[in-house]
This record gives structure tokens, C-alpha cells and sequence, in this order.
């Protein structure tokens, strides 16, 4: 799966063209490159020593002991792997097709299910989105595509939808690919929705009766009902992990609850759906009550809820910068100034795509939201290091750092620019195939007499 | 009051400044940018527009007296984008599906100027659309070509005056759908099935639709015959389904076809081949990349995603190197949106085409320019920036295929309808502007309820609700 078309490529690459192949695969001095480790400054014409597929070293005058594998990298530029940090990516592989789509399990509260096992590690989208520069993605049992992340509805519809996996884009099954296999436990935490949902959320907020309406009534009646039916669930699950702790459950262990101990300790956050300012709100206002971490996902309209994430230190995993404002009045640019402001708030943040067919241009979020506003650093970051802090796996991913996994992206410029060339990716210190059924499909038929 | 009409009001209200900012002034100087002019190089320079059209462009030009000036020093001047499929300004549904060929529907007819998605693409640098007819039918309505002249009041001011019509076709998934029929959600009762269910159905339908076009054209020439030379006769009935085929088959409608597979590109290519007409593009065309060679000898141009794929099963094979691949088999390729929101930055979808499969800077521009802009064929008016064209023109702050340009000035016709500054220094009297409105409607509200209790009877029958 790996280096058969780095080797292919190496041939033709004149920068390339110092590579010998002695000594193991994930070993090698990267020499002559510009390094933008991201959790500090940029690093003009250094080299980066990689040993056992972890950066051993960084510095211009490293000496590659005899017989290691050197790769020469003039005029070229390393960055950390990116990181998308809401996909389906490996559950989903045509989204219109059911009988291809593994997200979005029958019932209320699931928490036993695991994103991980489901993921086909075969998939297409891998090579392709790796192709640009993605090491690492969050894959959430729900969600993505028409399934839609945010979920809302009735009351019997699905609250807590299973445990989203960390996994490297690379691996011959998903046991290889993984990187944190319960990174996060998803809730599509309940909302007040009525029909037509967005001038009933604009009627909520002034305080105004729609017309002939009584939805928002009969929406609140359900929502509380859900909140109800969700904390109810939390007891049960507490009452289990007492039991546990006390050696009382018995030999018929609960699956469901068993898999809530993590999030009921705190070690893993849970991944949660709210995306206006009154839902996020009584999302932040619910964990508090419960005493569970939680990461907001796909929030898009923060309102005033900024200073109160802020306060409470809960992170944000951006929808799409690229969107359509929320209501006809609205700025224009509405989507794309919003990482700007979240970051102004002081809140924590990465980015998701939300979308399978689209998670290769993750970047682009990114670099939209710097022409609107937000420090190019703090893009950077929020497509690496942050959404590495935000799923725990920081003190190995998301930089360039010593002691750190060598997730590295070799580009001629800007990863986040569309024009700029990806030339080349390594996962965990291996050399990884940027070849794809996109680039397969391109040479076949360019070449079609 | 309506939360419909409020949301009416507000628009209007908020927008209005938009409107009025249209120079009076005859004369325009666009100075000290690079203008990028797609067909005659890219320098620094200046650009002179009088009375709506485009009279010089050049390094150094002479700036007449009293000309407005629009100083673009450091950045970006280039001609409008052209979206060659668009739905937005459309007012409600724009899939009439009802039946397998709905030619005799146009969406000139509902057209709404007030749509606030021609704004937004306003902002993104779009200055002419072709709106088309959703894709349900193997032949769809009608389509037609607007400029984004957001603020007229009038539909058929926003309307592309001269712009040959169009007609959809489409071929693959979607217009078999209405034949397979599936479970309508919420328990809604299924709708009964209609043909056809199959691609080969799908040809069957274009084919018997333009055999009876031909009967109709035959029909009409007969009797036109018949009364040049004095006879009295009846005419054949109007057919308004047939007349927009016939106009198909004497070139006076051009066949816009979405598409995606190469096997019903190369099944279109052929029917028209046989019944004597062209398509002037082929839409999505997402396996054109398959059969560039048939799409080149037939003449036809191709409007793609950049990189749209996996979203169904015709998508499978779509690949972002599609556009390239045709382009160097040497058919005419755009890109396009089909999308409100993708709509709004063509120019990075540009950039996609640089990325994969190589294809010039400046030939990337001329796929949301000049490209669409043959297409349409309009190239005559916009999509350049030359002497004797339409000055619609956009200016970045950046170079225009660069993630990080802003669009900082649209003009259409000479006149400025979107500045960046201006939406900005707007938005706290938009704002203000709203909250009046909603606090109105609360106090109408609060007097509603005063009033009812004030009338309502003091005891209430005791098997009231």
C-alpha cells in the first residue's frame, strides 16, 4: 500500500534525486527544508532527522550517520499532517447509497458503538483525501452527508450515537489505522425545532408568537422531554459505574453502560451537536449539571455563548467556513468571519468538514476564514495542533516537535492555498502513496488515444 | 404583519444603499491595477468605461475630465464570473417533473430579483448566470441567462438582454428517479411511477419528443408554404412543448444537458447527431473526461464541477482532473456551481484546475469567464475585458485564484453594484434597522393580546377548552 508510487515519482523528482534506500523505511534525514513546526516559529533551511517513524532531531547541521536513507528537500516546505475533525470518512462511501453508508444506527442511546470496526480501511476516500495533505480524521458513527450532523426531531430520535474514532489515513486494516480508537462519545444534543425551523429560532430569539403557530410550544415540550429521557439514561449509566466500583454488577456485564465509564470518568469528552446560541447554551448548561467534558461540534451560530465557552474552557469544532449565511439578512460573510471571532472570544478551536466528498479541501475552510480575518497561524493550528489538544492526542500529533509521531506534509508553498503541490506525506515516519483512484482514472484516460 | 413580509422588509430596507450607489458620472477609470483581461494578457494598467461598455484598456490610457476614478492600486481587476448553471433568483420549485418533457415551462417566468442569493453571488465576483430548470425530465423547461443586477425592481431587468434561451436536458439518475419510484417520507403516499425508469428509457423519451418536434416543423412549413402562395387553410395547433424543440432544431434555443456517465453523453451526441441539432453544452459532465474525443467532434462545450464526487453512484468515476483532461482533447470547458453558496467563489474552483492536472493560470480564469461566456454566446458582451464590451468587472484585493482574495468591487454594466466597504459600513444601520422592525412587531403583538383580553367574555362557558 505504501511507496510504490514515491518510488515511481522518486525517479523523475529531482529533489528527490539524493534518496538512497538503505536502512529501514521510517528513517531517514529530510534535509534543506523549510520546517513550520506550528507550535513555534518557522524554521528556514534546516533538516529534520526521523528515527523509528518518530522526529528525532531538528537542525540545519544534523550529519545523517552512514548508510541512512536521505531525502533532499530544497526549496521545499514541512508542516504537520492535517487533521479534519468531523467526517465519516471509511463509514460512508456513496453517500446517495444506503447499502454503502454505515452511519446512523436504529436508537435512542448507543454508546456501545463503535465508529472504528464499521471502518472499511479499502476505501477510496482515503488515498484521495490523503492526496492533499490529511494524516489524521475524526470518524463519527453519525451524521455527514444527508444523515446530517445535528440531528433534532422527535423524541424517540437518536441522542447519544456512538463512539468516534482518531485514525491515521493509512493502514492495511482499521486496527493499523488507528490512532485513538475512542477518541470521542457523539450526542446529538436535543433541540427546539419547529417548521419552518429557521423563522421559528428567529421568532424565539425576539420573543415573538409565530401566527397560528403553537410549534415552538409543542417543540419545547419535546425537547424537555428528551433532556429528560437523556438524564435519566446519565443515572442509569452512574448508578452502573457505582455498582462496577462496588462489585455488584454481576456476571452479566451492561454494554451500554460499561462504555459510558470513560465519558462518566472524564477521559473521553463527548462529541456534541448544538449549533445555535439557546441550544449550545443548554448543551454547556446540561454537561455543567452532568460533570462531562464535552467539544461542541458544528456550532454555527454562537450569539452571545462565546464568553460563556470561553469561561468554561469548552473547545469548538468549526462546521464549514465555506456556507451560506444562516438567515437572509445576514452578512454575506457570515460563514467565513465566524473563525475569526471564536478565536477573537479566546475559545479553542479546529476545524471539521462535515461532508465526506469534501474533506480534501479541509485547508480551504482554513484559508478562507484568513481572508476574513482570522491570524494564518491560528489556521494552521486549528487544522493541526488544536484539533490534535482538542482529541487528546497532542503530546504525540499535531507539530513538529522532538519525540513526536512524524506526520509530515512535504509542499512546494502554502498547504492551505489550493495551487500549492503536495509532494509528499509521511505517517508515522513512513513515506505514504499519494497515488488515488482520482489520479489512476487521470492517466488512463489522458492517455486514450 | 408576516414573518414573511418582515423578512421582505428588512431585505429591502437593508439593501436599498446598495441600489443608490450607482455612479451617475458617464465616464470610469479603473487605475493602477493588474488587469487580468483573459484574452489579451494580464498587466498593470487602466481601465476606461463610458456609458456601461469598455473603451480602453491599456498600460497607460488617457483619463477623460471629470471621470470617476476607482483606484485599484494593488489589486486585481478581472471580468465578471459567468456561472454557467445556476438555480438561484428563482422564485419556489424550479423541477417542474411532472411529465418526461416540460418544454413548454420557462423559468424567465419566475424570475425574482429579490432573491438574496443574487446579492451573495454579487459578492463573490459572479456578474451573469445561466439560470436553468431543475433536472427531473429527460427535457426540461426552459432556461435563461440573468445579469446579478441586484436592487432592480423588475425581473426583466435582471434579464440578459439578447442572450440566446436555453433548454435543459437530463440525462442519468435524476430523470429516471420519477420512473423508480422510492418510499416518500413522513408517510406520504407514493407517487405512482412514471417513464421512464431506465437510461435507455431516457433516450426513448428525447428521441419520440423531437420526432414529434419535426412532424410539428413540417406542419408549420406546409402551411406556411400553403399561405405564401395565397391558399386559405387552417394553421396546426400551438404547441407550446414543440415550439421550444423546433426552436432547438433550428438553432435558435441552445440544449444545455446535465449529464454525468459517458455512455448517455455519447447516447445525447447521437440523437442530436440524427435529428440535426447541437448541444451547445453538456452540464456536470462529470465522465466527460471518458468521451472528450465525441464531445470535441461534436462540437459541444462542457461546464464541470471542479472536484464534486462519490455523492451517487454516477458521481463514482468523477474525478478533479476532469476538466484538464477535456480541456487539453480540446473541448470549450467551464466551471460552474449548480450551488448558492459554491456560486460565490468560482475563482478558487479556478484554482482546482491549476492544482490538478496543470492547466494555465490563465486559462483557469477563462473557465469562470470567457468559457462560459462562448458558451452562452455572449462572448461578444462579457467575459473579457476589451474594448466594446459590457464593463462588468470584478476587483480583488488579491490575486484572484488565491484562497485569501476578497472581492472589494463588482460592476455590471459600468455601474458599481457590490463594494465591499459599503456592506461593512452598512451593517450597524441594517442591524438597527432590524431590531426596530422586530420591536414593532412585539408591541403590535403585546396590543393584539391586550385588546383580546379586554374583549374576551369575563367566564368562559364551562366546556371550553
Amino acid at each position: 500500500m505504501r511507496n510504490n508510487y514515491f518510488l515511481k515519482t522518486t525517479a523523475a523528482c529531482v529533489l528527490f534525486a539524493a534518496t538512497s534506500f538503505a536502512g529501514t523505511d521510517d528513517t531517514f534525514l529530510l534535509r534543506g527544508v523549510t520546517v513550520h513546526p506550528v507550535t513555534s516559529a518557522v524554521i528556514d533551511n534546516t533538516s529534520v532527522l526521523v528515527r523509528d517513524g518518530k522526529i528525532a532531531e531538528i537542525g540545519a547541521k544534523i550529519v545523517a550517520p552512514k548508510g541512512m536513507k536521505v531525502i533532499e528537500g530544497k526549496g521545499l516546505h514541512v508542516y504537520p499532517g492535517m487533521i479534519d475533525s468531523g467526517t465519516n470518512l471509511g463509514l460512508s462511501e456513496i453517500s446517495s447509497i444506503r447499502e454503502s453508508v454505515d452511519t446512523g444506527e436504529i436508537g435512542v442511546f448507543n454508546p456501545q458503538l463503535r465508529a472504528e470496526v464499521a471502518i472499511n480501511a479499502a476505501s477510496e476516500h482515503f488515498p484521495v483525501v490523503r492526496a492533499n495533505g490529511i494524516t489524521t480524521v475524526i470518524t463519527l458513527p453519525s451524521g455527514g452527508g444527508r444523515r446530517g450532523f445535528g440531528g433534532g426531531g422527535g423524541e424517540d430520535s437518536p441522542m447519544i450515537t456512538g463512539q468516534g474514532a482518531l485514525i491515521h489515513l493509512d493502514g492495511w486494516t482499521w486496527e493499523e489505522m488507528d490512532v485513538r480508537r475512542m477518541a470521542a462519545m457523539q450526542l446529538e444534543f436535543p433541540q427546539i425545532r419547529t417548521v419552518p425551523a429557521r423563522f421559528a429560532a428567529l421568532a424565539i430569539d425576539a420573543g415573538i408568537n409565530i401566527p397560528g403557530g403553537g410549534g415552538t410550544q409543542a417543540a419545547k415540550r419535546t425537547f424537555d422531554a428528551q433532556v429528560k429521557k437523556l438524564n435519566l439514561f446519565f443515572e442509569d449509566a452512574r448508578r452502573y459505574q457505582k455498582a462496577k466500583i462496588a462489585g455488584t454488577v454481576g456476571s452479566h456485564p451492561d454494554l451500554k453502560f460499561e462504555a459510558m465509564i470513560p465519558v462518566l470518568e472524564g477521559k473521553v469528552p463527548l462529541a456534541v451537536s448544538a449549533d445555535r446560541e439557546k441550544n449550545i447554551l443548554e448543551a454547556v448548561k446540561w454537561a455543567e449539571l452532568q460533570k462531562v467534558k464535552i467539544v461542541l461540534m458544528n456550532a454555527k451560530e454562537f450569539g452571545n455563548s462565546l464568553a460563556t465557552l470561553k469561561e468554561k474552557n469548552i473547545p469548538v469544532i468549526l462546521g464549514p467556513t465555506l456556507a451560506l449565511p444562516e438567515y437572509d439578512d445576514d452578512p454575506y460573510d457570515q460563514a467565513f468571519t465566524r473563525p475569526s471571532e471564536v478565536f477573537k472570544a479566546g475559545v479553542k478551536f479546529a476545524f471539521g468538514s462535515f461532508n465526506n466528498e469534501f474533506v480534501r479541501n479541509l485547508p480551504y475552510q482554513a484559508s478562507t476564514a484568513v481572508a476574513f480575518g482570522l491570524p494564518y497561524d491560528e489556521a494552521l493550528k486549528a487544522v493541526t495542533i488544536n484539533a490534535a489538544e482538542i482529541w487528546g492526542v497532542s503530546d504525540q500529533y499535531g507539530s513538529i516537535e522532538k519525540g513526536k509521531w512524524a506526520d509530515l506534509m512535504i509542499t512546494d508553498g502554502d498547504p492551505l492555498e489550493t495551487r500549492t503541490q503536495i509532494k509528499q506525506l509521511f505517517i508515522k515516519g513512513k513515506a505514504v502513496d499519494l497515488g488515488n483512484k482520482h489520479q489512476r482514472l487521470y492517466e488512463k484516460y489522458l492517455a486514450r488515444p | 404583519m408576516t414573518l414573511r413580509t418582515l423578512k421582505q422588509r428588512l431585505l429591502i430596507t437593508a439593501f436599498a444603499a446598495a441600489a443608490a450607489t450607482n455612479l451617475l458620472a458617464e465616464v470610469t477609470v479603473i487605475q493602477n491595477g493588474t488587469i487580468i483581461t483573459i484574452t489579451k494578457g494580464t498587466f498593470k494598467g487602466s481601465v476606461v468605461i463610458k456609458d456601461g461598455k469598455v473603451v480602453e484598456v491599456g498600460e497607460k490610457v488617457m483619463v477623460p475630465p471629470g471621470a470617476t476614478i476607482i483606484d485599484a492600486g494593488g489589486q486585481f481587476v478581472m471580468p465578471g464570473i459567468i456561472d454557467c448553471h445556476s438555480h438561484i433568483a428563482g422564485e419556489g420549485n424550479i423541477n417542474e417533473g411532472s411529465v418526461s418533457v416540460s418544454s413548454m415551462v420557462d423559468i424567465k417566468d419566475i424570475i425574482n430579483p429579490e432573491d438574496i442569493a443574487i446579492y451573495r453571488a454579487l459578492a463573490g465576483g459572479v456578474t451573469s448566470a445561466n439560470i436553468l430548470h431543475g433536472s427531473a425530465n429527460s427535457i426540461g423547461g426552459r432556461t435563461v441567462v440573468i445579469k446579478t443586477r441586484w436592487g432592480v425592481e423588475r425581473a426583466k431587468d435582471l434579464l440578459f438582454e439578447g442572450a440566446t434561451p436555453g433548454i435543459k436536458f437530463a440525462l442519468g439518475e435524476n430523470p429516471k428517479r420519477a420512473g423508480n419510484v422510492q418510499q416518500q417520507g413522513g408517510g406520504a403516499p407514493a407517487r405512482p411511477a412514471r417513464y421512464p425508469a431506465t437510461r435507455m428509457g431516457v433516450e426513448d423519451v428525447i428521441r419520440e419528443a423531437f420526432n414529434d418536434a419535426k412532424a410539428y416543423q413540417a406542419d408549420w412549413k406546409e402551411y406556411n408554404a400553403k399561405v405564401a402562395k395565397g391558399e386559405r387553410v387552417a394553421p396546426p395547433r400551438k404547441d407550446l412543448k414543440l415550439e421550444a424543440l423546433v426552436e432547438v432544431l433550428e438553432n435558435k434555443r441552445f440544449v444545455h444537458a446535465h449529464c454525468y456517465r459517458a455512455d448517455e453523453i455519447l447516447m445525447l451526441i447521437r440523437v442530436a447527431d440524427d435529428y440535426g441539432f447541437k448541444i451547445r453544452t453538456f452540464q456536470h459532465v462529470l465522465e466527460g473526461y471518458k468521451v472528450a474525443k465525441e464531445i470535441q467532434q461534436h462540437g459541444a462545450g462542457a461546464s464541470t464541477f471542479s472536484d464534486w464526487w462519490a455523492y451517487k453512484l454516477e458521481a463514482w468515476d468523477a474525478i478533479p482532473f476532469n476538466a484538464a483532461i477535456m480541456q487539453k482533447k480540446g473541448v470549450l470547458v467551464s466551471l460552474n456551481s449548480d450551488d448558492a453558496e459554491l456560486m460565490r467563489r468560482l475563482n478558487t474552483e479556478a484554482a482546482k484546475v491549476v492544482k490538478y492536472g496543470g492547466v494555465s493560470e490563465n486559462e483557469a480564469l477563462a473557465m469562470v469567464t470567457y468559457n462560459p461566456a462562448k458558451q452562452l454566446g455572449v462572448e461578444n458582451r462579457v467575459g473579457s475585458i476589451e474594448p466594446g464590451k459590457d464593463a462588468d468587472i470584478v476587483i480583488y484585493d488579491k490575486h484572484p485564484l488565491s484562497n485569501y482574495a476578497k472581492v472589494q468591487k463588482v460592476l455590471i454594466d459600468g455601474k458599481v453594484y457590490f463594494e465591499r466597504d459599503k456592506d461593512m459600513s452598512g451593517r450597524s444601520l441594517k442591524d438597527a434597522e432590524k431590531k426596530k422592525l422586530l420591536d414593532k412587531e412585539k408591541a403590535d403583538q403585546e396590543r393584539q393580546r391586550n385588546e383580546q383580553k379586554k374583549n374576551a367574555p369575563t367566564r368562559r362557558p364551562a366546556n371550553a377548552e
